[in-house]
């Protein structure tokens, strides 16, 4: 069996009379933007939450990342994070609030503090909530209607998930990062080839990669269609796990290991798609378009229309049109005006490491606005400690308070115009980053630091020498 | 809650061409910046309407009066992209629309709409392709969208529709607001979490 047959296994309730399958949530998390509504569902209801021990919240999605006094010079801000206040201490649901010091994006957190763990089946009101899946756990984004359920029974409706295998085999190139290893996968598949599907991304390549990089893959999956992707768990993902603060302590955690481990895919389980990479050919990329899955590497130039099918060719010249690029332009040279390492997906402290790799010694051009916001505080007080916030602000980036910020822009964090962002988070959508005709370049995160420090895309690897 | 059959609907209909539409677009993320959903249709679209707007010539279909009345949304493929936020079928639906004909739509998007009483149907690239020319020859082009017959006629355009089965049969028999059904036999959930060795420790 895979891991996704097992958990589902272990955590159904039973078949629906309208053939859908309740599923019970092991951990629901939950933040300030899609919870209210639901909140109030629930009380206009009469209904209680049922299992406040089994859901934590935090605030991310609109904190400011500059100053963060109280209350919030954002009067609408200030009324989310008040409602999300008000509602977790009616319901007795745990708030990881600005004072915590454990507040921060909710896909980093949850890691972070041990409360992902394998096996377990996670849901979140947002569709980046894939990250979990980093270790072997089954983790649904859900809309606010859903949010309900699951405050309401800790359970979920769900249509069956297909498996598809994607095996990553090779070693990686100097420069080549997990963010280049899913844009490749999403440029390969589509971005809606993984509708229907989970993605369990195995192969050797995968296998070595730390559990920052899984969370960077598991992340983008739904960018690729897919709701649910996940690595299967073993030592790496353990090793993580011990010692951090809910994870299981003592003998508990040596239990825990072994149902965890029983959890992953069975050497002889049957999959619905098998699709091989091989990462030695994988080059640092850029996304050029409206969607994730239009991206080319460094060194290679935009298509052009005519090259493209027909069926792709009208998505392709509004891309282009709106980006303002011609088919046939190299990526490597696009001025930019934005550089922003943060988010979900990459802003955990080996990114900022990275990050800060490229820029030590260097100073952002002139013509850039560059900001660092880590994931969590507890990301930028590590960072601290390893001097990595001094590395920033002495090439002249902005060291922020965590938060969603600039990822998509519910906050102060903003583009301007027809600004151009080199960006380590997850979306190139038009408007994703708060300006309608603002333009977004999906890139690792130290191919954004090389990106501020030439003030124009370039290739990581000149600037380093590779990693 | 008072049981709502969903079996058909049957109106003017509002074609939206392209493929990947992105809840980004739909609702842009500063306007979910509210505890509640109210007032969300205001600006639906808001972003790519302004930008249809500024080029001047045909105005952005949600902004073209030809469509006010429209009650069934025409879409490419994979409508409702990225983000799960809930506020996009919401803002669809308190425009007006009571249905959604595409090629294909996200799964989260799908469900959320479900969710709401939104039946989203899929069905063959040339067949809406058709229907959004026709559409947009006669914007009073009255179309129906039958779930039982799996099937959409407009004129004499007739063409079949899929849906996956738990939704439709929900939409028929009026099932389709899942929460009751998740809290019927409470008992079997409890003794599922007792059942994970995490839960309990």
């Amino acid at each position: 069996m895979t891991l996704l047959e097992k958990v589902w296994n272990a955590h159904t309730v039973r078949k629906l009379p309208n053939g859908q399958t309740q599923l019970f949530v092991g951990l629901h998390l939950v933040h300030e933007v899609t919870s209210p509504q639901a909140f109030d569902m629930l009380r206009a209801r009469g209904w209680k939450v049922r299992f406040p021990g089994r859901t934590i919240a935090t605030v991310d999605h609109i904190v400011p990342t500059r100053d963060q006094r109280r209350p919030f010079l954002d009067v609408m801000a200030e009324d989310m994070l008040a409602a999300l206040e008000r509602n977790c201490r009616a319901a007795g649901v745990p708030l990881l609030d600005l004072q915590s010091g454990s507040q921060g994006i909710v896909h980093v957190i949850g890691p972070e503090l041990g409360l992902t763990q394998p096996g377990m089946t996670i849901a979140c009101g947002d569709s980046h909530t894939s990250t979990h899946g980093a270790f072997g756990a089954v983790a649904f984004g859900i809309g606010t209607s859903q949010v309900r359920d699951v405050l309401a029974s800790q359970c979920l409706a769900l249509d069956p998930l297909k498996v598809r295998r994607i095996e990553v085999s090779g070693t990686l190139g100097s420069g080549v990062y997990a963010k280049d290893i899913i844009l490749e996968i999403i440029r390969r598949l589509g971005v809606n080839g993984g509708a229907g599907y989970a993605y369990e991304y195995a192969g050797d390549t995968i296998e070595r990669l730390t559990m920052d990089e899984r969370m960077t893959i598991c992340n983008m999956s739904i960018e690729g269609g897919a709701r649910v992707g996940y690595v299967n768990p073993d030592q790496t993902t353990f090793d993580y796990l011990r010692g951090r603060r809910f994870a299981p302590e003592g003998d508990a955690f040596d239990a825990a290991v072994t149902w965890w481990r029983s959890m992953a895919s069975d050497a002889d389980a049957r999959y619905d798609d098998t699709v091989r990479i091989d990462a030695r050919g994988i080059r640092p990329t850029v996304t050029w378009g409206i969607n994730p899955g239009q991206s080319v590497y460094v060194d290679e130039r935009l298509p052009r229309p005519s090259d493209m099918e027909p069926a792709t060719r009208a998505s392709l010249a509004e891309a282009l049109e709106f980006m303002g690029f011609q088919g046939g332009d190299p990526i490597k040279g696009t001025r930019i005006d934005v550089a922003f390492v943060g988010s979900c997906t990459n802003a955990r402290l080996s990114d900022l490491r990275e990050a800060a790799r490229v820029v030590r010694g260097h100073h952002v051009a002139a013509h850039v606005k560059a900001l660092v916001v880590p994931g969590s505080q507890g990301v930028r007080a590590a960072a601290e400690r390893e001097g990595l916030d001094r590395v920033f602000t002495d090439a002249g980036f902005d060291w922020r308070n965590a938060g969603c910020s600039m990822c998509l822009a519910m906050n102060q964090d903003r583009l301007e115009g027809r600004e151009v962002c080199a960006s380590s988070s997850n979306r190139n959508f038009k408007g994703r980053q708060g300006s309608p005709i603002g333009r977004t370049l999906l890139m690792s995160p130290a191919m954004v630091a090389a990106a501020a420090i030439a003030g124009e895309v370039v290739d990581v690897r000149e600037m380093t020498g590779g990693n | 809650m008072a049981i709502e059959i969903i079996g058909d609907v049957t109106g003017r209909a509002l074609p939206l061409p392209g493929d990947n539409i992105d809840t980004d677009r739909i609702i842009p993320a500063r306007f979910l910046k509210s505890v509640s959903f109210e007032g969300l249709e205001r600006h639906l679209f808001e972003d790519d309407r302004a930008q249809v707007a500024a080029q001047g010539g045909t105005p952005h279909p949600f902004s073209d009066p030809r469509y006010a009345e429209a009650t069934i949304l025409v879409v490419n493929a994979n409508f409702g992209c990225g983000s799960s936020r809930e506020h996009a079928p919401q803002a669809i639906r308190r425009r007006g629309i009571r249905a959604v004909v595409g090629e294909s739509f996200s799964e989260i998007f799908f469900g959320n709409s479900v969710a709401l009483g939104l039946p989203c149907v899929t069905a063959a690239p040339e067949a809406v392709d058709t229907l959004i020319q026709m559409v947009a020859r006669d914007p009073a082009l009255v179309v129906t969208v039958d779930l039982a017959a799996l099937q959409v006629s407009a004129g004499t355009h007739r063409f079949a529709i899929t849906m996956p089965a738990a939704a439709r049969d929900g939409f028929l028999d009026g099932s389709w607001d899942a929460t009751g059904l998740l809290l019927d036999r409470y008992e079997e959930v409890e003794a599922v979490a007792a059942r994970l060795p995490y839960v309990g420790r």
